[in-house]
């Protein structure tokens, strides 16, 4: 049976046949054919942001806290643009996202009609894939595929321009059971004999460490369970980068912390020193590798990655292993089991990390009069400790601190922008997860600055009762700018102070949030209580240490063995080729 | 074909293959990449080059198969052995790639290119331009009584050779078609 419908009602369609229930959106002329068809119906929900970037953003949060495509809706023109930064966001951290896009009809594009854009020509390198529509008769087969290539092999954004025309015009619904699937199929099955290499690598390593990454969250929960599996059954040390958080749990014995820039010592020391390094589903980030030519030099490296473009991309290494990391690690503990369980003595590596812990690299300088951003950390994990919690950050030293100082025991529970860092984020990811998880506490840990940059979604916040926790740990500075320009650019502060900020209590209250400010180390346990306690938004303005600087860190332009532990050891210590490095 | 060119034929992506002395030599390769013929897959072919910042020597494309609406693109670059490695592999992950072949390494295989050179001159230039269009048998396709055009293919290098024996002789102007190329034998 046929079904003859318009433009506009297929994309509805197609979305309630993908199991999409929440689309983030905002209207404007191109899209209104399809606003009209989402008034008429109950099964999707469309949430209004107050910027199309943070509609982007929230289906990020969506979409990570999940392991679903997030949806997004906007308009032609400027609605296209201002979704830019967040569909290019979400290629770098590789997440699914299906956006929508307005466009003037066919007839009127290039003509530089009134809210025209080039908008495929704008986001093609920001987007997995993008597709215009011309005819309404492949406009359903186009929004199965685009969910399949968003879904498919590594995640990512992908976008669909449709012009006010093929809206309108009635087109045959193909459903998504009958669409022809494109021949993109990425492979997802290691071979044998690379499993087989890996699985040897193993049984060998004397000082092995696996290095995980965003992979084992993107490729679903039961990767994070394998990957438990294998590590506890090896008794091999575990790292993590910032998006992987949480593939390990933090409570696990051969959990080491965080690696790279920030990382924790002991992390990036085991790095430094293994004999075997198995990176899983993670690219040897720039944050992480330090310097090249001196990274992890003793160590047969092995790199498990659904896309062969990451593999020797910036690190060569000795073992490929094309596949998704959830049939990989099947694969290897079938296989290793299989050998007999075989491992050699890691004691001796394990006595060397337990001396790299003693150093209590997080160690801080606490105070009595003034509140440490650490401190009201350490406090925020102990109060909220075992509760049904998601974090999402926004980018820059309090992103650096939460990954330090919170533990993530579950995947999917961290939400950060890793690859494009991009200040903002945090405030509308944390709305898009608490509408995908109403129940739970969600806490966007973020400095004043950054959360400045999509301040305006406390109205989308108050529409939707998303009872989001802002905490905003406020130094009155671009903290992470200020740390480099006192490291870097001798001690010239250039534009990093946050000037004439609002009052956050009064702000919250403008908006109808409710507001808390502390200053005092011995208020804060109470202040936290209650923000976790009040039923609605609130904005945690927690005025901090405001020269607090972020340890450890490795310099631009050094290796993972020299790093900053505190402020004593940073005199001279990045040079000036390393100061071109950003 | 580089000069320096080194032992090819291994996909292997072993560290200790990769760190010889021969890494950071620059190799020429050809690509055929095939993909959907469809709206702006162009642009996201050469986006993906200037975007990361390779080089493309020689682009040609054209639509090989009607009933299955593939194109061709038949690319030329350069760079060092992992540059190469890394242009493939992310020149395979965009969406409408369907196949992505590196003529250089995979076994022998025939280029050719297609030029038209406009040569302008009377007397004995001409009658010179005239006898080497012979030797290369490029052919005259247009003639007037001060200027010829020739039409020839050939290798890339063979194009060259005859431009730079045309320049002295009057040659005025140049189209190249750039290189298209296939693997020789009987398999596709």
């Amino acid at each position: 049976m046929t079904r003859q419908m318009t433009g506009a009602k297929m994309v509805v369609q197609a979305l309630k046949d993908q199991g999409v229930d929440t689309v983030f959106g905002y209207p404007g002329g191109a899209v209104l054919p399809v606003y009209d068809e989402i008034f008429q119906q109950n099964d999707i929900k469309h949430v209004l942001v107050r910027h199309e970037q943070a509609a982007i953003h929230a289906a990020e949060g969506y979409a990570r806290s999940t392991g679903k495509p997030g949806v997004a809706l906007v308009t032609s023109g400027p609605g296209a643009t201002n979704a830019v930064t967040g569909l290019t966001d979400a290629l770098l951290d590789s997440i699914p996202l299906v956006v929508f896009s307005g466009q003037v009809p066919t007839f009127m594009i290039g003509t530089d009609g009134f809210q025209e854009a080039d908008t495929i020509g704008i986001t093609r390198p920001c987007t997995k894939h993008n597709w215009l529509v011309q005819d309404t008769d492949k406009l359903s087969e186009t929004i199965h595929q685009a969910f399949h290539v968003a879904t498919t092999g590594r995640p990512g954004p992908v976008l669909i321009d449709l012009p006010k025309d093929v809206q309108f015009a009635d087109g045959e619904y193909t459903p998504p059971a009958k669409a022809k699937v494109s021949h993109y199929k990425p492979r997802v099955k290691a071979s044998i004999e690379e499993i087989n290499n890996l699985v040897s690598l193993i049984e060998k390593a004397e000082r092995p460490v696996f290095y995980t990454g965003g992979g084992v969250i993107n490729s679903g929960p039961g990767a994070s369970q394998l990957l438990r599996e294998l590590v506890d059954a090896t008794g091999f040390p575990i790292t993590s980068t910032l998006m992987g958080l949480g593939a390990y749990p933090a409570s696990g014995k051969a959990w080491l912390g965080m690696l790279g820039m920030h990382g924790l010592y002991e992390a990036n020391m085991a790095m430094h020193g293994c004999d075997l390094m198995i990176n899983i589903g993670a690219r040897f980030d720039d944050r992480i590798t330090g310097r090249i030519q001196d990274f992890s030099p003793n160590s047969t490296k092995v790199h498990v990655d659904i896309d062969p473009s990451s593999i020797n991309k910036i690190i060569r290494v000795d073992l490929p292993v094309i596949g998704d990391v959830g049939h990989v690690l099947e694969d290897v503990l079938k296989v290793w089991k299989s050998r007999g369980r075989k491992t050699a003595d890691t004691s001796a590596w394990w006595k060397q990390i337990e001396e790299w812990r003693e150093v209590r690299c997080l160690t801080y300088k606490p105070s009595e009069t003034v509140i440490k951003p650490q401190y009201a950390l350490e406090r925020l994990e102990a109060l909220t400790k075992g509760m049904d919690r998601y974090v999402t950050t926004e980018v820059g030293q309090h992103q650096m601190w939460a990954a330090q100082f919170l533990n993530f025991e579950d995947p999917n529970r961290w939400m950060t922008s890793g690859g494009l860092g991009t200040m903002g984020y945090g405030f509308p990811a944390s709305i898009g997860v608490q509408l995908a998880h109403p129940d739970s506490l969600v806490i966007n840990v973020a400095g004043e600055a950054s959360w400045l940059m999509n301040m305006q979604e406390m109205g989308t916040a108050m529409q939707y009762r998303t009872p989001v926790k802002q905490f905003i740990l406020n130094n009155e500075r671009l903290g992470m700018v200020r740390q480099w320009q006192q490291l870097l650019h001798g001690e010239r502060y250039s534009s990093s102070w946050s000037e004439s900020l609002p009052d956050f209590v009064k702000l919250a209250e403008a908006f109808g949030a409710k507001g808390i400010q502390v200053s005092d180390p011995k208020d804060l346990d109470d202040a936290i209580m209650e923000m976790i306690n009040y039923d609605g938004p609130v904005i945690f303005d927690c005025l901090v240490e405001k020269h607090e600087n972020c340890f450890p860190m490795i310099p631009s332009g050094k290796a993972h063995n020299e790093m900053l532990l505190g402020d004593a050891s940073t005199e001279g210590a990045i040079k000036s080729d390393g100061a071109v490095l950003v | 074909m580089s000069a320096l060119r080194i032992q090819q034929g291994s996909t292997s992506h072993s560290a200790y293959d990769l760190r010889d002395y021969h890494a950071e030599v620059i190799e020429k390769h050809t690509l055929a990449v095939l993909v959907d013929n469809e709206a702006g897959v162009l642009a996201r072919v050469i986006g993906l080059f200037s975007g990361r910042g390779y080089n493309i020597e020689s682009l040609t494309v054209a639509e090989v198969n009607h009933d299955t609406h593939l194109s061709r693109i038949t690319v030329v670059t350069t760079g060092t052995r992992d540059v190469i490695e890394q242009i493939k592999a992310q020149v395979g992950r965009i969406v409408p790639v369907h196949e992505v072949h590196d003529l250089t390494v995979e076994g022998p295989s025939i280029e050719r290119e297609l030029a038209l050179f406009k040569v302008e001159g009377t007397g004995n230039n001409r009658i010179e331009a005239l006898r080497l269009a012979e030797i290369f048998r490029a052919n005259v396709v247009d003639s007037t009584l001060e200027s010829f055009v020739f039409e020839m293919t050939g290798t890339s290098e063979k194009i060259d050779a005859f431009a730079d024996l045309m320049r002295p002789l009057g040659l005025v102007e140049t189209a190249r078609t750039g290189v298209a190329a296939l693997a020789r034998g009987s398999h596709a």
